[in-house]
């Protein structure tokens, strides 16, 4: 294996900006944004799907401090999308900054800039606003093919071609295969076919969408936000608000959290109007409420699957229906639902014979949907997972054997992901290591407590990509300083993740540097070299290559100023670290060079490099649950959750430790506390973090990690990625748990108590 | 109103105050970035800041109920915290670090009350003090591995 030897790849380094959080440094944006900024607000809809017939803001233009206030009749009539991806986005131009159609509970009817909050309150309160309310697509089953189309305009706008109808109220549809399925099906000893629920779940994370503008000194648009594509943010700014992108700036402090929320523009447009409107610095910040009503959660989805397998636990064919939900707009619905299917099928690649997956995506009045966390793995995998768990059951095989006998091996080629291979894949070794850390064995039978209380264990496999194969683009500028030292320049966006710092650490390892010797900044439209920004598990892996490359080539740039340096041929020295050696020993630091590098000089010391991937290797896991529940209450406690995961290389096995807990413990809270649900007229109930129920530190049990390498030929150091996968096999495993303490499966999440103890077995 | 109070060990007298500003806004106007804000509802722990050394939610107490008493944020327990923190950073647990100030504040109250409690003391401690990022098992551990270091410290005096 071509395994270099590292210094700090592999090891545990501390991230850069650690002591600046935990010391409650000003690092955010409402620390760092000037003081002084009109403060924005939204009017929003109290309507599920509705006409603005009038709008009057005359009275509330009257509260003193209120400074303007604009409605659909004052915004560009371009429409575009808010979602954070590659041009052509798949996702279909279909919002405007206000529409004059209101599209469910939160759409925003008006933008009030103020200065202060109190008077931006009292005018919004003041605006008369009168609606046409109309007929809403509430039922996401429903929705197809619906009388009532939530996106009626003629202007729809899909720069893609993924099977979308506004007429029809689809954003998307699609069809793939391999084989024949029904052929296969047919053939099988047992057909299993089950529909998995799982809903529009909210990323909350602790920093609600803010963001700040103003004019900089070139009277350009400066866009200092909480997101995790400063680029993409960039494009979308442009479009939405019809002026060049070289009239934008966009960068991002520290990020407090985003899992995906912040892939999508939620909250930018906004203040940019208002400060291309008054030429004055705006601010918006979401209260908890927004980001939990009018955000961009998971896409809720109803998965069918049927299941083919021989009596001694083949299983042979899986056909996969998947309906998801956008909401009210298209953002990332072309995209999430694809990975539904192809993160969770080639998991079983080592025995399927044939596949299906069909899939729509529709219109809902609902809040738009968006990017979390796994990105429509997670809701594939919880149906294919349960699925695989309830074969076990009927067949009396244990699940974890019958997993061995079917997943996916390092070396298969994947027919449902895309034919990629499987260079790289422990997901055996992972199954192995973890029965033997949770011992399985003990665990998995169910145990009564003898107090009302039933302990029971369940187990799920997962799979997620490395980067989009294919699209993702990532760049890296390295540049040498005067002491030899190096500043690393990147347009990914560390979030809370650590990305700077294994980024750094990959930097020291290629340059041969301490890694305190590389500072990292990110990221900045103006600054960064491109970079399709931090989602779809794609910094480690194409950043990190681009990394790679970056120091590789400035090595070179380096020996040719210190071949200069040292009269000699730029082939015949040696790039010592510190210094670069000639053949006959004498050495120019590179102190030296750095210095040279600066006088009479046409080499740059500084270089840029771009990578892109044709794949995109998966990490694979396995999770395992052990549970406590309460026959009576219907009370689930976490008790222990181990996993081990295969990320190929851990960069830094602290922080990718610590990634893979913090997914655990938010599928924990999918799976049982995290609920979605809306009132007649759709408007959502758990608006708050006191209805919202995020996992505290009493519910996640404990959280029990290990790694299994290998090793991705094609990623930097042999990585692949871990930031999403880890997110998936909550759900199912606890689930699994959760059906050998009362023999009910539970197909639809949560699982609250309520649900459980009013559980009824199945009569299948 | 006019508010007098005690702010990280400085006196702090501040005109014109709206009856209806909570304590947070009003740390926030005083240059405090530290006190953070993740639900305006009382349920995440991250507006924590001491009011007469007692942890407090910010976020949902006036700031007229502080005046004349003593208010600490993160800003005025640098020294106190840095003991600690780099032990939370050496498991990676800071992350996004937006929870981290109202974690630190609490547990800072936690070791002031209780030097030497158990996992389950903690955990109970601190279960008002959500984190999305981090599972919270490193934080945990990083709180562990501070009280291990300090304890083997006092048995071992000389070493
Ligand atoms: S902001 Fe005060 S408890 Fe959440
Ligand atoms: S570190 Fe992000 S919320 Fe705790």
């Amino acid at each position: 294996m071509p395994e270099k030897t590292t210094k700090y790849v592999g090891k545990a380094v501390r991230k850069k900006d650690s002591l600046q959080l935990l010391l409650g440094k000003p690092v955010y944006t409402s620390d760092v944004a000037p003081k002084g900024a009109l403060v924005v607000q939204l009017l929003r809809s109290p309507h599920a799907n509705a006409i603005v017939k009038t709008i009057d803001t005359t009275i509330a233009r009257k509260v003193p401090g209120v400074v303007d206030i604009y409605t659909w009749q004052d915004v560009p009539n371009q429409r575009y999308t808010n979602a954070g991806q590659t041009y052509p986005e798949p996702s279909p131009y279909d919002r405007l900054i206000l529409d004059r159609h209101l599209r469910f509970v939160g759409d925003p009817v008006a933008i009030i800039a103020a200065e202060n909050e109190k008077a931006a309150h009292k005018a919004k309160k003041l605006i008369k606003v009168e609606y046409e309310v109309l007929d809403a697509v509430l039922d996401f089953r429903t929705a197809k093919d619906n009388p009532t189309l939530v996106h009626p305009e003629e202007d729809w706008l899909p720069l893609c071609d993924v099977g979308g109808d506004n007429h029809r109220n689809l954003v998307a549809s699609g069809e793939e295969k391999d084989g024949d399925v029904e052929d296969v099906l047919a053939g099988c000893d047992i057909v299993l076919d089950h529909t998995y629920h799982t809903r529009a779940v909210n990323q909350a994370m602790m920093e609600t969408f803010r963001t700040y503008t103003d004019l900089d000194r070139y009277g350009r648009l400066h866009v200092l936000s909480s997101t995790q594509i400063v680029f993409h943010c960039r494009r979308i700014l442009s479009r939405a608000l019809g002026i060049p992108k070289s009239r934008i700036r966009v960068e991002k402090p520290r990020i407090g959290g985003g899992f995906g929320a912040k892939q999508t523009s939620v909250s930018e447009v906004y203040p940019a109007f208002v400060t291309m409107k008054t030429g004055r610095p705006a601010m918006i910040v979401y209260t908890r409420e927004e980001s939990q009503i009018a955000g961009s959660p998971r896409h809720e989805m109803e998965v069918r699957v049927r299941l083919g397998a021989d009596k001694d636990g083949r299983i042979r064919a899986l056909d996969l229906y998947t309906l998801s939900n956008s909401g009210a707009y298209g953002e990332h619905g072309p995209t999430t639902v694809g990975l539904s299917g192809h993160k969770s099928i080639p998991l079983y690649t080592g025995s399927l014979e044939a596949f299906r997956f069909r899939y729509d995506v529709v219109y809902t009045n609902l809040q738009a949907a968006g990017a979390y966390r796994g990105y429509g793995a997670t809701q594939g995998i919880f149906a294919v997972e349960s699925i695989v768990n309830e074969l076990a059951e009927k067949l009396h095989i244990d699940p974890t054997e019958l997993r061995d006998r079917n997943m996916v091996r390092q070396g298969m080629t994947m027919p449902a992901y895309y034919n990629e291979p499987a260079n790289a894949c422990a997901l055996d070794r992972c199954m192995a290591r973890c029965r033997e850390i949770f011992d399985w064995e003990h665990r998995y039978p169910v145990r009564d407590m003898g107090n009302g209380k039933v302990r029971a264990a369940g187990v799920a496999m997962a799979m997620q990509g490395s980067g989009i194969s294919g699209v993702d683009v990532g760049s890296a500028t390295i540049k040498l300083s005067e002491d030899g030292t190096y500043n690393l320049v990147i347009g990914a966006a560390d979030m809370g993740t650590g990305c700077d710092t294994i980024l750094a650490q990959m930097a020291a390892d290629c340059l041969d540097c301490p890694v305190e010797d590389v500072a990292v900044f990110s990221a900045d439209t103006d600054v960064s070299p491109y970079d399709s920004g931090s989602y779809a598990s794609s910094t480690t892996y194409v950043t990190g290559k681009a990394v790679e490359k970056a120091c590789t080539e400035l090595i070179d740039h380096i020996c040719t100023i210190g071949a200069e340096l040292l009269g000699c041929d730029a082939a015949g020295v040696t790039f010592e670290g510190d210094c670069v050696r000639a053949a006959d020993g004498r050495t120019a630091s590179l102190t030296d060079i750095a210095y040279k590098a600066q006088v009479s000089n046409n080499c740059a010391a500084e270089v840029t490099a771009t990578h892109s991937s044709p794949i995109s290797p998966p990490p694979f896991m396995v999770g395992m649950a052990e549970i406590e529940l309460d026959k009576l209450t219907g009370e689930v406690r976490v008790l222990e959750y181990d996993a081990v995961v295969d990320c190929g290389t851990p960069v830094n096995p602290a922080l990718a430790r610590v990634q893979t807990e913090g997914g655990i413990a938010q599928g924990i809270g999918m799976t049982l506390t995290e609920n979605v649900t809306y009132n007649a007229a759709g408007k959502p109930i758990e608006s708050s973090f006191m209805q919202y129920k995020v996992p505290t530190r009493l519910d996640v049990g404990h959280l029990h990690v290990e790694f299994e390498s290998s090793y991705e030929p094609t990623g930097p150091f042999g990585a692949k990625s871990i930031g999403e996968i880890v997110i998936n096999t909550p759900a199912p495993a606890i689930a699994h748990a959760i059906m050998r303490a009362t023999g009910v499966w539970h197909r639809e999440l949560p699982i609250t108590p309520e649900v459980i103890a009013m559980g009824e077995p199945d009569q299948a | 109103m006019e508010i007098k109070l005690q702010l990280n060990g400085r006196a702090v007298r501040v005109p014109d105050v709206d009856p209806d500003t909570t304590l947070y806004d009003f740390l926030r106007a005083q240059g405090c970035a530290s006190v953070k804000c993740g639900c305006e509802t009382s349920n995440c722990g991250l507006c924590t800041v001491f009011l007469d050394d007692v942890p407090v939610l910010s976020c949902s107490m006036l700031a007229a109920r502080a005046a004349g008493h003593k208010v600490t944020t993160l800003e005025g327990l640098q020294a106190e915290a840095e003991e600690f923190v780099g032990f939370i950073a050496d498991q990676g647990a800071d992350q996004c670090g937006f929870c981290n100030p109202g974690f630190v504040m609490n547990t800072i109250a936690l070791l002031r009350e209780n030097p030497d409690p158990t996992d389950e003391e903690i955990k109970a401690y601190l279960s008002g003090n959500l984190c999305r990022c981090s599972g919270y098992e490193g934080q945990l551990r990083g709180i562990r591995r501070f009280l291990d270091s300090r304890n083997s410290r006092k048995e071992v005096p000389h070493a």
